[in-house]
């Protein structure tokens, strides 16, 4: 297909692992400052979506377009530096450094071998992670390690990382898993805001949490797409009901 | 080539592919022990050498016993059996006191287990004296036969081959088609599943290792008829048995089987041709290019991570 | 000082453990000991660039190599070529069927210089070779193996396989190399003889302050932020890798460096002792060295030196007094680094001087507390005692 205004075009994606089709020719569209959600039963291919987009699985078929550039040909830290940030289910921080740190390393520069190496510690950088801490409600944590931060803390953290690197496409392996109820309103004031300047993709199974943030949700089955629309609409899809309360 | 005749250089590889079948069995039998224990838990055990010495000082100490009182025709399958006990029970042993604590790290259980072989090592020089022992074989050990003029074949050699056959049958039979084989594989391939249907995990780790121990016991005993034993004996065939786990493929059987076939075949012969020391730098060094190719091993299964 | 320069030796504390460590090696013990134990002392310190090499690789990169011989001994071998040639020259050997060759390679019916000993005629070549080539090899090593994610376990059994087969060509050629005996009879480096004393204070020396260098270089390294992801990269490597950076690149980097900095101690070794022999090369040593960065506390720089000096001065006592007890106190040492102290002497003295740090700065409110207490219980004795009176 030529060149399209989406953020990320999924087109006839497919992936197999030994016969077993997980995602099956999947066609898929997010627009700019979009938020979508996709959610379905357990198996449905949904973090398998994830890793086809940011390289850690590669497609037996079909084609991902970033901002029109073909990811299905890079590795994994090249998709990271066209512009896309992925957050893992379990949180995946650095323990023993400090939330500081933990920010300051995800800056997008020094990047390299020889870059790291001689990377300077602008007020630039500092300005930016102190900016970041407050968006995550961790600003007055910054010092501590972390490890020692809560379970929704760490996710937010990770949020937080992904953010310095000012990704155009964020995207969030159940984000709200583990967290407590208050944790979960925060969390999605913080997608909110985030969505704003750029295109979020959600995997979610709290539906709550779902009607909050959900510009559009997109419901996976067996590896293809059953239902998508905005919430309330998929919610009465007859499909979507059988699939999810059962035959 | 070379300045043999062809049916010269048949003879040679003939004879050179029975005298590596020695080496091949040894190598076998440690591989199969290291390859349960590192393939199936990925343990790593440097002293895994040290259990094969076990098992060796048991058959030369059995076999001064047997000269003494006179039996020495039929001990050495006694001393077969009594290797496998020794090594499996000391094994069991150091799974519980030191193994156990370390599975989450696995450099680290090499780092320790090398200590281990220090100490057993040391220990061996303590108890045995730095000189190297030999077993007395039975009588219808020694020897050869003939099959044509031109062709040696060592019966011990045979022998040897034959017993690595049967246990190499034995570990299958039990890892393939008995329950504690079943446990095992559970256990490896899904540790919290395997403890949530009632299987002791932690004892079968035990079992596991200490069999693993044992085998390499077997393979000392076996070692006895090819060589002399001394307290560092172990140290010659422990990279060896690594490589051959690992160019293997760790989790696959008949690949450990392969490999060792074709590694002992392949440094045998290039040693005829070679001197010694470029015959073993030439095989380690095509097994570790071909690593750094196809670092899974040549035999791995591909698996949906 | 600076802000810089404080971050770069670790603030006041840092500061102090250089010092004392410096005073240490420069001070106290040249003047505490005779030249030939200072010799020896000198020996171990090659060791220690080794464990200072590991600390970068696998206390902060956690990558184990147990094949730092290899780089340990090219950089040796490199120096002892030279020095053999100087020692080589056409008259002192013109006893020899072909004068102007080491005398091994003359035992071994050799009648020319092979190709690869000719850079080694010059002394600035010979230098370059050493802090290039083993860095080139490692590089050679660590993109067949990085690039393709191997690590680990695998990457420890292979770096020791790799020790095993050098050392194995190195004794097998003997005619090239000077075979299990090694190159002897070194002499001098560009006429300057490095037999005599004065010449082995001049060398100690020199390889205290290369150390102290390799040391300030790894510090400098470990706290740019290619430190910081060195150490994320040990704990986390996939983030990272999500997080827009190749690691494999630094993987490879950090194991150039670690090479360079061992060839560097390979060569300090050769000039101070005289020799260089396969027998530094192989798998024992590499992994000796191992467990002379672990007692140090695998993470911490100067904890290696110490690490290096602790285990070294107790294998030469013991293997003087007890010799057979000596295999046994290693074998328990890896065992008891690994099992329970995995922060070794580093460990230690951070446990140490937080209590004294803890007492020192609530001394105050320890003493106030102490003399409460005493109060109290006068104060209830009394009282007691005046009840029941």
């Amino acid at each position: 297909m030529s060149n399209t205004d989406f953020v990320l075009a999924i087109e006839d994606l497919t992936v197999s692992f030994d016969g077993f089709k997980a995602v099956d020719k999947l066609t898929m569209y997010i627009d700019k400052n979009e938020l979508r959600v996709v959610i379905g039963p357990n198996g449905a291919g949904k973090t398998t979506v994830l890793d086809l987009i940011c390289g850690k699985t590669k497609s037996t078929n079909g084609s991902i377009k970033f901002m029109n550039k073909e990811l299905t040909k890079l590795s994994e830290h090249e998709i990271v530096r066209e512009g896309v940030g992925r957050k893992f289910q379990t949180p995946s921080i650095y323990e023993n450094l400090s939330v500081y740190q933990n920010l300051e390393v995800s800056y997008p520069k020094g990047r390299s071998v020889w870059g790291s190496l001689f990377f300077k510690r602008t007020a630039e950088v500092k300005e930016q992670v102190l900016k970041i801490a407050d968006e995550i409600m961790l600003t007055n944590f910054l010092d501590m390690e972390a490890a020692l931060l809560s379970h929704g803390q760490k996710q937010w953290l990770e949020i937080g990382m992904l953010l310095m690197q000012d990704p155009q496409l964020l995207m969030l392996d159940e984000p709200v898993a583990g967290m407590s109820a208050k944790e979960r309103d925060q969390t999605a004031e913080l997608l909110n805001k985030i969505s704003t300047n750029r295109s979020v993709l959600v995997i979610e199974h709290d539906m709550e949490f779902v009607k909050k943030i959900a510009h559009k949700v997109t419901v996976l089955h067996q590896g293809k797409i059953l239902a998508e629309g905005p919430m309330d609409q998929v919610q009465e899809n007859e499909k979507v009901i059988e699939v999810y309360l059962g035959h | 080539m070379f300045g043999y005749s062809m049916s010269e250089i048949g003879n040679i590889m003939v004879m050179q592919g029975f005298s590596g079948l020695s080496m091949f069995t040894v190598l076998l039998l440690m591989a199969l022990g290291l390859a349960i224990i590192f393939g199936q838990m990925g343990v790593i055990n440097m002293a895994h050498g040290e259990f094969m010495t076990i098992g060796a000082y048991t058959t030369v100490m059995l076999s001064k016993v047997a000269s003494t009182y006179g039996f020495v025709n039929y001990y050495f399958i006694f001393a077969i059996i009594l290797a496998f006990i020794l090594a499996f029970a000391l094994g069991y042993f150091i799974e519980f006191i030191m193994i156990r604590h370390l599975y989450k790290r696995p450099l680290d259980t090499l780092l320790a287990t090398w200590g281990l072989s220090l100490v057993m090592q040391q220990s061996f020089r303590s108890i045995f004296g730095a000189k190297e022992v030999s077993a007395e074989l039975p009588e219808w050990m020694l020897g050869s036969f003939k099959p044509t003029p031109d062709i040696d074949i060592p019966i011990n050699g045979v022998f040897v081959m034959v017993l690595a056959l049967l246990v190499t049958a034995g570990v299958y039979m039990f890892m393939y088609r008995s329950r504690w084989g079943l446990r095992v594989r559970a256990t490896v391939q899904n540790r919290v599943m395997a403890g949530a249907v009632g299987i002791n995990t932690k004892k079968v780790d035990r079992v596991t290792f200490a069999l693993g121990c044992g085998i390499a016991g077997v393979a000392g005993a076996a070692f006895t008829t090819i060589a002399s034993t001394g307290p560092t004996t172990g140290t010659l065939y422990i990279v060896d048995s690594f490589m051959v786990v690992v160019f293997g493929g760790a989790a696959s059987l008949m690949g450990t089987i392969a490999s060792a076939f074709g590694i002992a075949q392949a440094q045998s012969i290039l040693q005829f041709f070679m001197t010694s020391s470029m015959g073993k730098v030439s095989t380690l060094l095509v097994i570790v290019a071909i690593l750094m190719m196809k670092p899974e091993g040549l035999f791995a299964s591909k698996l949906r991570k | 000082m600076n802000a810089s320069l404080s971050k770069l030796v670790g603030g006041k504390e840092g500061l102090l453990g250089l010092a004392v460590l410096a005073a240490i090696i420069f001070v106290v013990l040249p003047l505490g000991v005779d030249i030939f134990r200072l010799n020896l002392v000198g020996k171990y310190l090659t060791y220690a660039f080794v464990a200072v090499s590991l600390v970068l690789l696998w206390g902060n990169g956690g990558i184990l190599s147990l094949g730092q011989g290899i780089f340990f001994g090219l950089g040796g071998y490199g120096m002892a070529m030279f020095m053999k040639l100087e020692a080589s020259d056409p008259i002192t050997t013109k006893i020899q069927t072909t004068p102007g060759i080491p005398d091994f390679m003359d035992w071994n019916q050799i009648t020319s210089l092979p190709w690869f000993w000719e850079p080694f005629k010059s002394l600035p070549l010979t230098i370059l070779v050493i802090l290039t080539v083993p860095a080139l090899f490692a590089y050679l090593i660590g993109f067949a193996m990085f690039k393709r994610r191997v690590g680990g376990v695998y990457f420890a059994i292979i770096t020791q396989a790799i020790a095993l087969i050098l050392s194995i060509l190195i004794v097998g050629q003997q005619g090239f190399t000077g075979g299990v005996n090694g190159i002897t009879d070194l002499k001098t480096v560009w006429g300057w003889d490095t037999r005599n004393d004065s010449a082995k204070y001049i060398l100690y020396y020199l390889n205290g302050f290369l150390l102290f260098g390799a040391i300030l270089l790894s510090k400098y390294v470990l706290n740019s932020k290619f430190g910081m992801l060195l150490l994320a990269m040990r704990d986390k490597e996939e983030r990272v890798r999500f997080s827009g950076y190749d690691v494999s690149n630094f993987k490879i980097f950090i194991f150039c460096l670690a090479a360079m900095i061992s060839a560097v101690g390979g060569a300090m070794f050769t000039l101070q002792v005289g020799f260089m022999s396969p027998s530094f090369v192989g798998i024992v040593p590499s992994i000796e060295m191992v467990i002379f960065c672990a007692v140090g506390g695998r993470a911490s720089l100067i904890g290696a030196v110490y690490g290096t000096l602790f285990v070294n001065f107790g294998k030469t006592f013991f293997s003087e007094s007890y010799p057979e007890l000596w295999l046994f106190i290693m074998g328990g040492l890896f065992i008891a680094v690994v099992m329970f102290f995995p922060d070794g002497l580093a460990g230690i003295w951070d446990k140490y001087s937080r209590k004294l740090k803890f007492f020192k700065q609530n001394s105050g409110v320890i003493a106030a507390v102490a003399v409460s207490k005493t109060v109290k219980n006068n104060t209830v004795a009394t009282s007691i005692e005046g009840a029941k009176a």
